[in-house]
């Protein structure tokens, strides 16, 4: 029998691999996006876990909003990128350095 | 018609009104989208209009409590509506300059306004959330809306994943809360952290609470997460600068407060000690880097940094009394930030920003009215009495002293001093170097008018400093 324990290790595990892949991550801006993606699930994870083992449905309703959510945001983060590779013919982490930051 | 459901009407009106007018965006031909800007203009005061005639006066709650209606969200909304009233203003007169007007401008900023009154008024963490998500993915588009532009695709592109970064961690906190306590709504969190939790259950809501504080401090911009603010004031057109730099700041005021006093004021002692850190590098890297920065939009950004510490001090407190200065403060900031970007839109032209500091000199003989009003607002900035900059820091300081945090308030005033450098090294700049050219300032009467009265404002609010303050100690009672 699988524990709440046990699947809140494994989604804090899959939110800590998303959170190194952003700042470890110097190549490429669609692994960035895979990212926020993948932290975004690990939460969902939680959310399910918990609302299974409280027997409350209104963590699996606040998933949905997530997944919704998330969605609209990979869109505006690709269209955001595609407008990007159009000025620079790169997505290279590392060349986006005009900026100071 | 269902029961409450007047209480939602303002954002109910301002989500057709928006979609009216992306729908009217796209047929309109009028030169320089003149239109949709009127439309998007006339919406903002039908809404401030319908805040007035739908808002109770008492605390109500609507859709099984995932929306409250108090004073609070009351006077943030109208805040809110008529700082983005100004905020339109200013920016259509630089796209128009620019000649870069697009209609999705207005659309976007009105999603983004309905987004920040969805924030001032949410009463669970998924209406937070949601509400918080709307003004982001709204703001993100705006940045990159001008293609062209090398800077503001790489400004964009770094706001999208950090904010996006800052959501799943607040999202993350929000999980655990949800886990602990089991239930969304805020009144509910209070209740069962009222009630007194065992020692495990503590470690947890200590554990999601931190993920919150991180979340609200990378919205908010306080240092450590503060690498993002810098790079998308510098890098965005000014128009969206602008806007960033004003209306959501409340909208983040309101969340702070929702999370944390409406919902976590049982962890005070937990939360309190989080906020001195955040309070004291904010105030110390962005008065001491702003400083060095020869860019006027990013100095400006490490002044918001600043400030942000200073009205963390407020927050610090846990008192009413100290989240109505909190309150204050962010308002004056909205004023005097709004200000200060509408001077750089003044002094740009078409092709041309004045975005450096060196842009400023000798405007004391260029326009001597507009130098004063820029004296004004750096003047109040630095938090120089009588101006309404002052009484804000005069507020917070104040409560922090009251919980008896004297050691903070000396270190908020010590930084204070150090920042009024920066603030009044364009005031020398103004009035004692010569220009560089004698360029006529070339703008529309309308501009004038609207960048006087800001002025004035803080001219007249620095007199009567009380009425404000109580608006925003009755907000909070």
């Amino acid at each position: 029998m699988i524990t709440l324990g046990q699947v809140l290790i494994l989604a804090a595990i899959l939110f800590c691999i998303s959170v190194a892949g952003i700042f470890i991550n110097r190549k490429n801006v669609i692994i960035l996006l895979m990212c926020i993606e993948l932290m975004l699930l690990s939460v969902n994870m939680n959310f399910i876990a918990f609302s299974h083992f409280l027997h409350d449905m209104a963590g699996q309703i606040f998933v949905f909003f997530i997944l919704t959510v998330a969605a609209a945001e990979s869109a505006i983060g690709l269209a955001i990128l595609v407008v990007l590779f159009r000025n620079r013919n790169t997505i290279n982490v590392e060349e986006l350095g005009t900026l100071k930051g | 018609m269902l029961p409450q459901i007047q209480l939602v009407i303002p954002e109910l009106v301002l989500l057709c009104l928006a979609s009216i007018a992306l729908v009217l965006d796209t047929y309109s031909t009028s030169k320089n989208k003149v239109l949709t800007f009127r439309f998007v203009q006339i919406s903002l005061l039908i809404v401030i209009a319908l805040i007035f005639v739908v808002s109770p006066d008492t605390q109500e709650y609507a859709f099984n409590n995932h929306f409250i209606s108090d004073p609070m969200s009351v006077v943030l909304k109208l805040v809110i509506c008529i700082i983005s009233l100004v905020v339109f203003f200013y920016s259509y007169e630089y796209l128009k300059e620019h000649e870069n007007v697009k209609g999705e401008y207005f659309v976007l900023g009105l999603f983004a306004v309905l987004g920040m009154m969805i924030m001032s008024s949410a009463a669970s963490l998924l209406t937070i959330y949601l509400g918080l998500e709307l003004l982001s993915l709204s703001l993100y588009s705006m940045i990159a809306m001008h293609k062209d532009s090398l800077t503001a695709s790489e400004a964009a592109m770094k706001y999208f994943v950090l904010g996006a970064l800052a959501s799943g961690m607040l999202l993350y906190g929000i999980s655990m809360l949800y886990g602990v306590t089991g239930v969304l709504d805020l009144q509910g969190i209070s209740s069962f952290a009222n009630a007194g939790v065992d020692a495990d259950m503590n470690i947890m809501l200590v554990f999601g609470l931190v993920f919150i504080v991180v979340g609200i401090a990378f919205k908010l911009g306080a240092v450590p997460f503060h690498m993002w603010v810098p790079d998308i004031y510098e890098g965005s057109p000014t128009a969206v600068t602008l806007f960033i730099s004003t209306a959501p700041k409340i909208a983040a005021f309101a969340m702070t407060i929702r999370l944390l006093s409406d919902g976590l004021q049982d962890l005070l002692s937990d939360w309190q000690g989080m906020l001195i850190i955040l309070s004291l590098l904010s105030m110390a890297v962005g008065n001491i880097i702003a400083i060095s920065q020869t860019n006027i939009k990013r100095m400006l950004a490490y002044s918001t940094i600043a400030h942000v510490g200073f009205f963390l001090l407020g927050i610090i407190s846990g008192t009413a009394s100290g989240y109505a200065g909190s309150m204050f403060y962010i308002i004056v900031y909205a004023i005097m930030s709004m200000g200060s970007f509408g001077m750089i839109i003044f002094l740009g032209k078409k092709g041309y920003e004045a975005d450096q500091l060196d842009d400023f000199k000798g405007l004391a003989k260029r326009s001597p009215w507009y130098a004063f009003i820029m004296l004004i607002l750096m003047f109040s900035m630095a938090g120089i009495p009588p101006l309404i900059g002052f009484w804000a820091k005069w507020f917070v300081i104040k409560e922090v002293v009251a919980m008896g945090y004297v050691w903070l308030a000396a270190v908020a005033v010590v930084f204070s001093v150090i920042g009024a450098f920066y603030y009044l090294r364009i005031i020398k700049l103004m009035y004692f170097d010569e220009p560089d050219e004698m360029l006529a300032i070339k703008a529309s009467r309308e501009l004038r008018l609207v960048l006087s009265v800001n002025g004035m404002v803080i001219l007249i609010l620095g007199f009567i400093p009380g009425a404000l303050m109580a608006l925003c100690l009755s907000a909070l009672s």
